[in-house]
């Protein structure tokens, strides 16, 4: 039987019961947001019934650390050392093929190659190269699992995110999150199943907007929460001034006493949610604010994270944020972090990005790691597509520019049953095309649901007539990867 | 909790009663039960089996057919196998002889179908209703909503309980299900709710006053008349049409600048309150520039057309938006007027029903003629409307387009429709990409539904108007007023008010719905018509009580024994609270506003670029304006609206989710415009010479909208002496409590007073009766 199919029988049900047992259920948690018990994948009949998970899990949570705007494979994990010894000699058309462009290089008279300004090393026993950008991530490198064959077929930004976070470069479909949502629910009752963290670097940055978390047509419980760690973690959390917790418990006792009178003439079970809403509001005035505060980290953690985490709003600070949601049981925790888009100044910039990304990003596996949560937490890193291998703009000695690439890019994963110290497929010697094992936004997606323990053909949700899927109509595990 | 739901049987007991329910109710017009129906109808009971389970490998998609066999057709359902000449998919009497039966109902997994591994099983209950069907002669019928609407008899009602048609058939449909209508709700909640349906504003204390003072037999009706006459009815039949008109203040995508769109959303709140009829309403946004020497307003309407998302980011593909943008229409045209799934033919011929590619791009073609471009420029030189469009003048505003609230000076621009001189070829795109071109093809619509008379109407959007207003039309009407009917009672006739193709739910009500229909279009598509004879049906008139034996037998009030209640809309949420703490500017329409909104949501998450980069917030008037005047930044929309299910305007929506969540309890508790409206209405009160329990009463009555009972009296006199007495203890909180909003301050002399007085206020705001309709 369907999730989709249980969940709507279960819109009437959980309605039916609850109006009858209206008391004593003072800490029940209504709506998918925080469906307690029927969700959590520990067994119920429900879940029998529903058959999810479609398989064990590998992996519970996901934290996933998206660089906004796509950082540059070709100066962080796929070494081309062709690029430099061809470097500033025009790209060949047998490579290029008479793919399309955008619109800013299409007008280029011609497209020189550049090679990479950053020096590459080879680190860990896996030999695993990368750049000198990212020292931290080196230091892990045994860790990571790297995809150099990641390729997706929008070419510009709007689009290419959309895809990557909806499985539809239009449209406005559920994204990732809210599906995990929907499949999975949240393991704590006091907390979304799907939170959201923005950052912004010190690059060229490009828009994010909250289509990117939507809930599309599913119920939009399963919208992502936007948290973040500055003063007022969760939107309209705070009490107002001259309030406190407890006139705001005297507050709720008598809103539950009045629509208890409601409910006595009225009988409609909305109002039953309506008191227990409330009372979850009023614990997640205090869960909520104490996951946040990070100042309360010992001093240990806040060295590998970086000085920068103690700043609200900085993306080493939503590292340390996420790790938090993370082991409080939050399913899918998002990041974006702003500032990729390099189509000029590069090395200015890329080593600012770079600064800010590479040490918390490791230290948010390292501190999983240290806490036994690695194996059951999926890390992600990575943006919506890649570069070009030839240079946007002027090139000189020092600088240089790269444009939108759809064709190849690299992301990497660790933890959560994926293999530790592995690169999967590979790019030519230009970085441009991608050679081996190619790995489609679309097989991604299935794979990532796969480590969750969900079939990406069997997850499904029923809206105007057709049964979507995040993975649209494509779409297949990458088997090699799974640990 | 989590232990009870791991009591297994008491689980099993609750799942035993689900699947009842859900057997009975899902889909299914009548009780069904778990015995098998008489009469089994193709419509109703088999095709959506069929369209559900078969139809992706057997139905239109002509790529997809597997095994030559279709089964969406009447040939298709009877016709010789492919594999063998003597076999036949279905022998009319004769199931076991029948192809289609002895698959379904196989035991060997290689013979059963649908395979295993598509996730499609059948379930028994389904199986036999095949049989039965079969049993019966197996009769084949057109999809119910491709015939036109056809004449129905009023059923006969034997009592005195029916006012008007809609309720013979209501009432007949209940007989059927053994139920009985509610009594009539009482007078308060009735003004209550009509209030808020007609006007989306509460009933101020006058009007409660001289209503429930109000005798006479006619007392109601004059209300209703009042309040459809009344200017602010337009503003609340307009906040559907903004949804499925994808109506924003911003050009959406990344970069997201201004656009000026709101005077078409004046026209739209004007063209209500004129009641045009819906004929014309949809004729001039659709069609306005093509009918004989337009009017200015009439080009105006058409900015329907124009309210898509266009992007500003550079460097994209010209020709890859301008089709999105294309596309866009096109499959708003489907839903909005068709209430069909045309997206689901862009790129491969529909699953389900019968809109094949070529189709699609038929009707793509004739919104395919503009003289637009996919990218005008990128947002550093972003234009508030992108050609072709039209400047409104004041002179415009004073003279003939009175509607619009325009104050400053300059002209402002809006996009309309308007067709390039040289017709521009279209043709199939090849799995939908911009750069696939297949055939071409000319404009034309899906014959399936109603066929297009290409020399009668034109080959423009105004032919596709005048289809579309075909007396014969099967679609039009029915939609229209079956998304009408949704906004009254929540929940449409046909529930999927944007799917009426095969996937979509059947209507519950099918000859109301068209009796509902024909009536609408035989007196002239008169909407504020149609509207009163809803609000006047003592259906619509109900009271709302949930009794436990009805929600026993009919949980989803699927035959209307019970009148609506439901949380109020996103923006009326707003409009209450301001309209009832008397902070409402009642002004109609002119540019959008930006409220009090949590710091630094536009700002972390722009791009940094464009006027609307960061968020800039009004003051005074501005703040207190209707919620529908809220300015949506397509990227950023208000997080109140997003919160409390409001359509994020991204695409053609024609029906709202209904949510109950702890976040949107966090808003009525601490959103500066709940807090700033509670402490101006306790100013106010505290300003009059009354008893405080006066006091209560009366905000009780402006936020209830009725007189409190005596336990609700009881309760918030406790309040308030518990709330006096602790801010007694700490007038210093009393004080900060009272810090609220930008509004003036009263000069109150007691503040601990009335600090207690606005505590009680916002715990009224806060409960759940205070935003129910």
């Amino acid at each position: 039987m369907s999730k989709e199919f249980l969940e709507n029988r279960l819109g009437i049900n959980r309605r039916h019961f609850l109006g009858k047992l209206s008391v004593g259920l003072g800490s029940a948690a209504l709506g998918s947001l925080l469906i307690p018990g029927l969700f959590d994948g520990k067994g119920d009949d429900a879940l029998a019934m529903a058959g999810i998970p479609h398989f064990a899990p590998k992996a519970k949570r996901i934290i996933y650390l998206f660089q906004n705007g796509a950082p540059s494979q070709l100066e962080s994990f796929d070494y081309k050392p062709m690029l430099n010894k061809m470097h500033g000699q025009d790209l060949p058309a047998s490579v290029r093929m008479g793919q399309r462009l955008t619109g800013m290089t299409s007008g280029q008279k011609n497209f020189p190659l550049v090679g990479s300004y950053f020096k590459f090393a080879q680190h860990g026993q896996s030999g695993a190269w990368i750049s000198e950008l990212f020292p931290h991530m080196a230091k892990i490198a045994d860790e990571l699992c790297f995809i150099k064959s990641m390729h997706t077929e929008a070419i510009n930004h709007d689009p290419a995110l959309t895809f990557m976070q909806t499985g539809a470069q239009q449209g406005n479909r559920p994204s990732m999150g809210a599906w995990l949502s929907y499949g999975l629910g949240s393991e704590n009752k006091n907390l979304p199943a799907y939170c959201v963290l923005l950052s912004r670097g010190r690059g060229n940055g490009q828009g994010v907007y909250s289509k990117l978390w939507t809930n599309g047509f599913l119920d939009s419980v399963h919208q992502g929460v936007q948290f973040s760690s500055g003063e007022e973690p969760v939107l309209y959390l705070n009490n107002p001034s001259g309030t406190d917790r407890e006139s705001r418990r005297r507050m709720l006792d008598k809103l539950s006493e009045l629509n208890s009178i409601g409910h006595d003439a009225f009988g409609d079970p909305e109002i039953t949610t309506r008191i227990q809403q409330y009372e979850m509001a009023y614990r997640m005035q205090t869960a909520v604010p104490e996951l946040a505060d990070i100042s309360k980290e010992p001093d240990h953690i806040i060295k590998m994270y970086g000085p920068e985490c103690l700043v609200p709003g900085s993306y080493a600070a939503n590292c340390l944020l996420a790790r938090k949601l993370s082991e409080s049981g939050v399913r899918f925790v998002q990041l974006y972090h702003q500032g990729w888009d390099q189509h000029g100044n590069l090395t200015g910039e890329m080593p600012l990005q770079a600064q800010d990304a590479d040490r918390a990003s490791a230290a948010l596996v390292l501190d999983l790691k240290q806490r036994g949560l690695l194996d059951e937490t999926l890390v992600i890193w990575g943006g919506e597509f890649g570069r070009t291998n030839y240079c946007q703009g002027d090139l000189s000695d020092k600088n240089y520019g790269r444009d939108h690439h759809p064709r190849a890019y690299t992301i990497w994963m660790a933890g959560g049953g994926v293999k530790k110290g592995m690169t999967y497929g590979e790019t030519d010697e230009f970085g441009y095309n991608v050679v081996k094992d190619p790995v489609h936004v679309n097989d991604f997606h299935a794979t990532v649901l796969h480590l969750m323990g969900l079939d990406h053909e069997k997850l499904t949700f029923k809206h105007l007539g057709r049964r979507y899927r995040l993975t649209d109509v494509a779409g297949k595990v990458v088997k090699p990867l799974i640990a | 909790m989590a232990s009870f739901f791991k009591r297994g049987w008491i689980f099993l007991v609750i799942a035993v009663l689900i699947v009842a329910t859900f057997v009975i109710f899902w889909r299914k017009p009548q009780p069904a039960g778990t015995r098998l129906p008489e009469t089994v109808s193709y419509n109703f009971h088999i095709r959506p089996i069929i369209s559900d389970r078969c139809f992706k490998c057997h139905g239109p998609d002509a790529n997809q057919r597997k095994a030559e066999l279709r089964l969406d057709t009447e040939e298709g359902l009877y016709k010789a196998l492919k594999e063998d000449s003597d076999g036949r998919v279905i022998i009319p009497g004769d199931p076991e002889h029948s192809e289609l039966f002895l698959r379904i109902a196989s035991s060997d997994t290689s013979m059963l179908m649908p395979p295993p591994s598509s996730n499609l099983a059948l379930s028994d209950f389904e199986i036999q209703l095949i049989k039965k069907w079969i049993n019966q002669g197996a009769k084949y019928e057109k999809h119910w909503a491709f015939n036109a609407p056809q004449p129905v008899n009023v059923p006969e009602a034997d009592n005195d309980w029916a006012r008007n048609e809609i309720d013979h058939f209501v009432l007949a449909k209940m007989d059927e299900a053994g139920l009985r209508p509610n009594d009539e709700a009482d007078k308060a909640r009735m003004l209550k709710r009509v209030s808020f349906d007609l006007t989306g504003l509460p009933p101020d204390l006058e009007t409660q006053e001289q209503f429930l003072k109000d005798e006479s037999p006619q007392a109601y009706e004059k209300l209703v008349d009042k309040l459809l006459a009344s200017r602010h009815y337009g503003e609340k039949m307009a906040i559907h049409w903004l949804d499925v008109a994808r109506y924003a203040d911003s050009h959406g995508y990344q970069d997201d600048g201004y656009r000026t769109m709101w005077p078409w959303r004046d026209w739209v709140i004007h063209a209500f309150n004129q009641n045009y009829p819906y004929d014309s309403f949809l004729t001039w946004q659709l069609a306005g520039d093509l009918l004989d020497n337009p009017t200015k307003e009439m080009l105006l309407a058409t900015g329907f057309n124009r309210n898509h998302k266009i992007t500003q980011e550079g460097g994209v593909i010209d020709e890859e938006y301008r089709i999105e943008y294309v596309t866009d229409r096109t499959n708003t045209f489907g839903k909005a007027f068709l209430g069909l799934t045309f997206e689901c033919a862009k790129c491969h011929d529909h699953k389900y029903d019968p809109i094949s590619q070529k189709d699609y791009f038929r009707t793509f073609a004739f919104f395919n003629q503009l003289n637009e471009k996919g990218l005008q420029g990128d947002i550093t030189l972003a234009s508030l409307a992108d050609p072709p469009r039209i400047w409104i003048s004041n002179e415009e505003v004073k003279s003939i387009l009175t509607f619009i609230n325009k104050k400053d000076k300059d002209a402002v621009p809006v996009m309309i429709m308007k067709d390039s001189s040289v017709v521009r070829p279209t043709h199939v795109l090849i799995r939908g990409a911009y750069d696939a071109p297949g055939d071409k093809v000319t404009p034309n619509v899906p014959q399936a539904i109603y066929p297009y008379d290409t020399i009668q109407y034109g080959q423009n959007r105004l032919g596709l108007a005048k289809w579309l207003l075909s007396r014969d039309h099967p679609l039009t009407s029915r939609v229209f007023v079956n998304r009408l009917w949704q906004e009254f009672f929540g929940r449409g006739i046909v529930k999927t008010s944007g799917d009426f193709g095969m996937q979509g739910e059947l209507p519950t009500h099918p000859e109301l719905l068209d009796w509902l229909a024909l009536d609408f279009m035989n007196n002239g598509w008169d909407v504020k018509r149609l509207v009163k004879q809803i609000v006047m049906s003592s259906t619509y008139r109900q009271s709302a009580e949930m009794t436990k034996n009805k929600m026993a037998v009919d949980p989803e009030n699927i035959y209307l024994w019970h009148g609506p209640r439901m949380r109020l809309p996103s923006e009326l949420v707003k409009d209450h609270v301001l309209a009832s703490s008397g902070l409402l500017v009642k002004e109609i329409g002119g540019p959008s506003v930006k409220p009090y909104q949590p710091k630094g949501i536009w700002e972390s998450s722009t791009s940094g670029r464009g006027v609307l980069a960061y968020y800039v917030q009004d003051h005074e008037d501005k703040l207190y304006r209707r919620g529908m005047y809220n300015f949506i930044k397509r990227t950023v929309p208000p997080p109140v609206m997003l919160l409390f299910d409001a359509s994020n305007r991204d695409q053609c929506e024609v029906k709202r989710m209904r949510t109950n969540t702890p976040l949107q309890a966090l808003v009525m508790m601490n959103d500066p415009m709940v807090l700033e409206a509670s402490r101006v209405l306790a100013e106010r009160l505290s300003l009059e010479k009354s008893s405080s329990e006066e006091k209560i009463e009366k905000a009780f009555r402006l936020i209830l909208c009725r007189v409190p009972g005596e336990k609700e009296k009881q309760i918030f006199t406790k309040h308030f002496g518990e709330e006096k007495e602790l801010f007694a203890k700490d007038e210093k909180k009393a004080h900060a409590f009272i810090q609220q909003g930008e509004y003036k301050h009263e000069a109150v002399e007691n503040t601990v007073e009335l600090a207690s007085l606005m505590q009680v206020i916002h715990t009224m705001y806060n409960m759940d009766e205070a935003i129910t309709k």
